[in-house]
């Protein structure tokens, strides 16, 4: 009896839905910002209060912009692998410390290590507000043209930095 | 003992009472915030309303929200603005387009599916119970030879 299929081919269907469904993370929004270019930002100096760092200076380098807090509990399981992927060199790091005392920010690197090539401070979250963050970390790859190009939405991992971040690196540093 | 649960207690819904953000700044303002943030998704808590939400990020967007709606925005502005930074998924009502076709039509055509077998199911037991049972000659023979063995047997 082809008929008494039918109810089992539904199940079927359902059960492939959801299975996807379960391998998808809810917490993983995706970034509409990807492919357009970066919000304009300036920025005060984490260390050097008195300079800032803007979206423009950064334009002609292919460049990784992480954001981090030194209450943020999940960046602490992220930065040393930030720290070895800072010593290769491979692109600058901009380390946005988000919603974070200027003190507590600098105080958090000197003791777990700087990755930065600068640290710029964004203590109301106006700046994450622009990038689409919603929850520390996350970082965004920004090509030379200033376009926003790979979103890691939570805590990099080795794995997202070999096989996603580096790859792309290379590519758009042709 | 139960006094002191009690004291927590108080205690700390006047911690909640001293969280709470001034409301009476501009009621107005405030009117319209609350208006268009029930339609909007807090991405921290994503079953609250960036309304209800007590979630740090809420707080930062509900600011940005106040301070649009100060600059003279429109409620369409205002959610743009926030679109273009979350995407579609902060509004609880998501827009009809291709991507979301499957989303708003799905259900519709479900229903309509379900119509549709339910009136062939409910014609053709119509049509079997109205018919009387005929059968061909051939069928009848058979028939007729199966009753005879039957009595045979007896």
């Amino acid at each position: 009896m082809k008929k008494a299929y039918i109810p089992l081919a539904i199940f079927l269907v359902l059960v492939v839905f959801l299975a996807v469904g379960l391998t998808r993370d809810p917490r993983e929004i995706p970034s509409p910002l990807i492919g357009k270019p970066a919000p304009d930002f300036t920025a005060p100096v984490l260390d050097k209060p008195d300079s800032v760092l803007t979206k423009k200076d950064m334009l002609g380098k292919v460049w990784l912009l992480n954001t981090w807090a030194s209450w943020c509990v999940a960046c602490r399981e992220e930065h040393p692998l930030l720290v070895e992927f800072a010593k290769t060199k491979t692109i600058p790091i901009i380390g946005l410390d988000y919603k974070d005392k200027d003190a507590d920010g600098l105080k958090w690197l000197a003791r777990y290590g700087n990755p930065y090539d600068v640290a710029i401070a964004d203590r109301d979250a106006k700046i994450g507000i622009n990038f689409g963050v919603y929850g520390v970390p996350e970082s965004f790859l920004i090509d030379k043209a200033g376009i926003i190009r790979y979103k890691q939405i939570g805590p990099f991992t080795e794995e997202a930095i070999r096989d996603k971040l580096i790859p792309l690196v290379r590519e758009l540093q042709q | 003992m139960k006094f002191w649960l009690a004291l927590l207690l108080c205690w700390q819904s006047l911690g909640f009472a001293a969280d709470a953000p001034a409301l009476a700044d501009d009621p107005v303002v405030e009117q319209r915030l609350i208006a268009i943030a029930e339609d909007l998704r807090c991405l921290v808590c994503q079953n609250e309303s960036l309304a209800g939400s007590r979630a740090e990020l809420a707080n930062d967007l509900r600011r940005e929200v106040r301070e649009l709606i100060r600059s003279g925005k429109s409620d369409k502005e205002i959610k743009e603005f926030l679109v273009n930074r979350y995407g579609d998924f902060v509004l609880y009502q998501p827009p009809v387009k291709p991507t979301t076709w499957l989303l708003w039509f799905g259900p519709l055509v479900l229903l309509l599916g379900a119509i549709w077998l339910l009136i062939r199911t409910i014609r053709r037991t119509q049509a079997e119970s109205q018919s009387p049972a005929v059968l061909d000659p051939e069928q009848r023979a058979k028939a007729q030879a199966l009753l005879q063995e039957n009595d045979s047997s007896k």
